[in-house]
C-alpha cells in the first residue's frame, strides 16, 4: 500500500496544511510519497523530502502546473495514480478544486474532508456543517481523498530525507489560463494555522472597528477570523472567514467578539478547545458553545481585555 | 448563450438536524426543505445573465426525488425557463450525480454550467468539478465574479490566500460561493407563472446513466456534545480564567 500525498505550499516551501495530510497517510498505513507539481518548484521539493515519514518526493515541475489550475494538474495527478491505493490533499481550496476533478476521472467517488481513519478503507467525515458524523468505506481501487486538517496533527516539517524525483510528461489542456491574483498581505499568523484566533461578526459594526481586534490579537499573537456576516457586509475580506464553508480552524484558543453563533459558524470552530464568547445579547447561541462567556459591549470589553493579557 | 443551472433540493439552512437512533441517518421526516443556499445563488446568477442579455435561455435541473420538483418550480419562478428532474432516490453520492449532469449536458449543449460549490447536506463540494472533468471543460469553482468575454468566461475564484481570476474557454462550469451575488426572492405573480413553465421528468435509465457509487455510509452518529462553560462577571475574571484555569494565555 502506498500513498500519494498532493503537497500544498507557499512561498517556495511546503505549507503546513501539507504535514496534517501527511500524518493522515501515515495513520492509514504504508509508504507515503508526496507529489509537488508546479513551476519552479525545487525548493518546495527539497522541503517535502525532509517531512517526517516521507518516502519519496515526486516533482512536476513545468510551466503548465504554474498556479495549480486543475485542468492541467488533474491528468497529472490521474497519470501517477496508477499503482497508488490513496490519494490524499489537504481540504484547502486548491485540494477542494482538484481532487474531485480527480476523482471523476479514475470512476470513483471522492471522501471529502476526513477528519479521522478508522482503517485503510473507512474514515469519518462531518455532514450538515458538523451536526452529525458519517462514517464512510470506500471500494475504490484508488481511494480519493480530502482531509480535514484539524482532525491531524501534523507531522515534523524536518528529519526526513526523502529521495527526490522528476516525474510527468505536461499535461496541458489549454483551456483555462490563469490572469491574476489578490493575496491578502498579513503580517498575523496563518488563521488555519494558529494558536490563538480573534473573530469578529456583525456586532463590530463595520470594517474599521475590526482595529481593536487586531490590536488585541498582535497582543496575543494571534491570527483574526470573521464570520459570515462579517464578511458579507464587507467588513473584511473573504479569506477570513470561519464557518462550514470558509475556514476551518481549531486552535487552543478562540475568542469570538460580537458573533451570535449560528450553526454555519460553530462548523468552523467548535473542536477548538478554549472558546471564549464575548457579546451583549445574553441569549446569542454562541454562549451555548463557549467555555467562557461574557456579556459585555465589546467595544469595552476588548480594549480591556487587550490592556490584562 | 444557454445555461444550464444544477440545484439540489436539501433540508432548509435553519434547521438544526437530528441523527436517527439507528445511526443510519439523520431524521428528515417533518423537516423543512429548501433549495441549497448555493444553488440559489447559481439560479440568480444566471437570470442576471439573462437580464444583462448574455444568456438567452436558462434550464434548471435536479437530479433527485419526485418532490424536487418544488424546489424546480422555486427555480422557475425566479427566472428560469424551463426544468428537467431526472427523478432518482435520495442520497446520491457526487459522481452519480455528476454522471446525470453530463448527460444532460450532451443533450442539451449549454455554453455555461452553474452549480452550487457544495450541498449544505452532505459537504461533500465535488459535483461541479466532477462534471467538469466528465465534461472535459474548464472549471471556475468558489466564484465571487463571473464575466463573460466573447468566447472566455473571466472568473473571479474565493481562494484560501484572497481572491484569484481565470480565464475559461466556453463552454465551462462555474460553482458558486457565497459572494457571487445576493439571490432575489420570487414574486407572487412570477410564482403563478411558473406553474405554467415547462417541467421535464426523466430516469437515470432513459439517460443511460449509472449511479453506483464506491462510497457506503457505515453510520451517522452525533458528534461529541460540547457543553456550555461558564459566564464570567468581567474581563478581568476572563483574563484569570485563561490564564490560570485553561492556561492558554
Amino acid at each position: 500500500m502506498t500513498i500519494l500525498v498532493v503537497a500544498e505550499y507557499e512561498n517556495g516551501a511546503v505549507a503546513p496544511s501539507t504535514l496534517n495530510t501527511v500524518a493522515a497517510a501515515a495513520k492509514i498505513g504504508g509508504d507515503v510519497h508526496v507529489l509537488v507539481a508546479g513551476q519552479n518548484v525545487g525548493g518546495v521539493a527539497e522541503s517535502a523530502a525532509k517531512i517526517a515519514g516521507v518516502a519519496k518526493v515526486l516533482v512536476a515541475d513545468n510551466a503548465a502546473y504554474a498556479h495549480v489550475l486543475p485542468e492541467n494538474i488533474a491528468p497529472l495527478i490521474v497519470e501517477l495514480a496508477t499503482g497508488y491505493s490513496h490519494v490524499l490533499a489537504p481540504a484547502t481550496t486548491n485540494g477542494k478544486n482538484i481532487l474531485p476533478r480527480v476523482a471523476a476521472l479514475l470512476d470513483v467517488d471522492q471522501i471529502s474532508e476526513i477528519i479521522s481513519v478508522e482503517s485503510a478503507d473507512t474514515f469519518k467525515r462531518p455532514i450538515y456543517a458538523g451536526n452529525a458524523i458519517a462514517t464512510v468505506q470506500s471500494s475504490a481501487a484508488v481511494k480519493v481523498i480530502t482531509v480535514r486538517t484539524t482532525g491531524f496533527d501534523a507531522v515534523a516539517a524536518e528529519g526526513g530525507s526523502a529521495a527526490v524525483e522528476a516525474v510527468g510528461a505536461a499535461h496541458n489542456a489549454g483551456i483555462s489560463t490563469f490572469v491574476g491574483e489578490e493575496l491578502a498581505k498579513c503580517d498575523r499568523p496563518e488563521l488555519t494555522a494558529a494558536k490563538i484566533v480573534v473573530s469578529g461578526g456583525r456586532g463590530m459594526g463595520n470594517g474599521d472597528n475590526f482595529k481593536h481586534l487586531y490590536s488585541l490579537a498582535d497582543k496575543l499573537g494571534a491570527a483574526v477570523g470573521a464570520s459570515r456576516a462579517a464578511v458579507d457586509a464587507g467588513f473584511v475580506p473573504n479569506d477570513m472567514q470561519v464557518g462550514q464553508t470558509g475556514k476551518i480552524v481549531a486552535p487552543q484558543l478562540y475568542i469570538a467578539v460580537g458573533i451570535s453563533g449560528a450553526i454555519q459558524h460553530l462548523a468552523g470552530m467548535k473542536d477548538s478547545k478554549v472558546i471564549v464568547a464575548i457579546n451583549k445579547d445574553e441569549e446569542a447561541p454562541i454562549f451555548q458553545v463557549a467555555d467562557y462567556g461574557l456579556v459585555a459591549d465589546l467595544f469595552e470589553a476588548v480594549p480591556e481585555l487587550e490592556k490584562l493579557v | 448563450m444557454k445555461v444550464l443551472v444544477a440545484v439540489k433540493r436539501v433540508v432548509d439552512y435553519n434547521v438544526k438536524v437530528r441523527v436517527k437512533a439507528d445511526n443510519s441517518g439523520v431524521d428528515l421526516a417533518n423537516v423543512k426543505m429548501s433549495m441549497n443556499p448555493f444553488c440559489e445563488i447559481a439560479v440568480e446568477e444566471a437570470v442576471r445573465l439573462k437580464e444583462k442579455g448574455v444568456a438567452s435561455e436558462i434550464v434548471v435541473v435536479s437530479v433527485g426525488p419526485t418532490t424536487a420538483q418544488e424546489q424546480l418550480r422555486t427555480a422557475l419562478a425566479l427566472g428560469a425557463d424551463r426544468a428537467i428532474l431526472v427523478e432518482a432516490a435520495d442520497e446520491l453520492n457526487s459522481l452519480a450525480v455528476a454522471k446525470a449532469l453530463k448527460a444532460v449536458v450532451d443533450k442539451e449543449q449549454p455554453q455555461l454550467v452553474i452549480l452550487g460549490k457544495q450541498a449544505i447536506d452532505s459537504d461533500n463540494n465535488q459535483t461541479g468539478q466532477m462534471l467538469a472533468a466528465l465534461t472535459g471543460y474548464a472549471q471556475g469553482t468558489f466564484a465571487s465574479k463571473v464575466e463573460v468575454a466573447g468566447d472566455k468566461l473571466n472568473v473571479t475564484r474565493e481562494i484560501d490566500g484572497g481572491l484569484q481570476t481565470v480565464s475559461l474557454n466556453l463552454p465551462a462550469i462555474v460553482t458558486t460561493d457565497l459572494r457571487l451575488n445576493e439571490p432575489r426572492y420570487a414574486s407572487l405573480p412570477n410564482i403563478m407563472k411558473a406553474k405554467k413553465k415547462p417541467l421535464e421528468t426523466v430516469k437515470p435509465d432513459d439517460l443511460g446513466v449509472s449511479l453506483a457509487s464506491t462510497n457506503k455510509t457505515l453510520k451517522v452518529e452525533a458528534p461529541a456534545a460540547r457543553s456550555a462553560g461558564i459566564k464570567v462577571k468581567s474581563v478581568a475574571e476572563l483574563v484569570e480564567k485563561l490564564k490560570n484555569e485553561a492556561k492558554v494565555i
